[in-house]
């Protein structure tokens, strides 16, 4: 038997549906992206689906995750 | 005060394949302390960039030393974000990764760039750059070493972790390369940083038993 292994959601209930997005954009990243294809994201639903799940647990959870902009404390630093 | 450090890892592998451990690096023989793994946001640009922020759960594991002086409430997990940007027309991708939890006791946010090594256009280089910071009154100078100690530590972990998925998706049975050494020295060097952390600690307890 072939065991492979996997990560979970931090959603228990969001794992199967994790794990089925992740193999949907992982065929999208390497055969069409990477290769500049815009042909459009056969993914979307499944996102959809897996991000709905997830975001209720992040909440139920209190997990900080709001107020951040993206790549948000990017500023310059001094080096010491 | 910030403690800062920079580095540069070779991975001997394409920028396209590197990308795609990226994404497939979890789990993997040394990522044990990393529990769960979600993407949280993703969109494609009109400049056709992917951008992604991945949302981790890793164990909270602090020397015994320091876990006298936290709270006995204290998380036993931590959360870390991770927002990358992956541009496929230049061939680069850029990551920036911070916790978002206990963050008032040690704040570590690392960004890292990737891209195609120009000696060799087949291996990938990554510019990796730190930044530690601590405001626990009395103990930060301790606490910014053993984060700068556990940092060292993690990114011999995280260019093992990378070679084995690599190794894994090219059919190769994973060996010992020259990371491994490279792993050795920063363990040797990460040990001398936690000695200075702890006697920087025991200092600073030694300075309020006076008070």
């Amino acid at each position: 038997m072939l065991i492979v292994l996997k990560m979970n959601s931090v959603g228990e209930d969001c794992t199967d549906l994790k794990r089925e997005y992740d193999q949907c954009f992982n065929r999208w990243f390497a055969e069409k992206f990477l290769k500049e294809d815009r042909s459009g994201d056969p993914c979307t639903e499944m996102f959809k689906k897996y991000q709905h799940c997830v975001q209720k647990a992040i909440k139920e959870k209190n997990i900080p995750i709001d107020g951040v902009e993206f790549m948000g404390p990017n500023k310059e630093k001094p080096d010491s | 005060m910030v403690k800062y450090f920079a580095c540069v890892g070779l991975l001997k592998s394409s920028w396209d394949q590197v990308c795609i451990a990226f994404w497939e690096r979890y789990p993997n023989p040394y990522s044990n302390h990393v529990l769960t793994e979600d993407i949280i946001f993703r969109d494609v640009t009109p400049s056709n960039r992917l951008v992604s922020r991945r949302l981790l759960t890793k164990t909270n594991r602090a020397p015994r030393w320091m876990e006298k002086y936290l709270p006995v409430t204290m998380a036993r997990h931590a959360y870390i974000i991770e927002d990358s940007i992956v541009d496929p027309q230049n061939r680069t991708m850029t990551t920036l990764t911070w916790n978002i939890s206990h963050a008032r006791m040690m704040s570590v946010e690392e960004r890292c760039e990737y891209r195609i090594n120009p000696d060799n256009t087949s291996w990938t280089e990554i510019n990796r750059e730190a930044w530690i910071s601590s405001n626990l009154y009395g103990l930060s100078r301790a606490i910014q070493e053993f984060g700068l100690a556990r940092f060292k530590t993690s990114v011999a972990k995280t260019m093992k972790g990378f070679e084995y998925v690599l190794a894994k998706m090219q059919g190769d049975t994973p060996s010992r390369t020259l990371t491994e050494h490279a792993a050795e020295r920063a363990r040797e060097t990460a040990l001398v940083a936690k000695e200075k952390a702890k006697g920087l600690a025991s200092q600073a307890h030694k300075k309020h038993q006076y008070v």
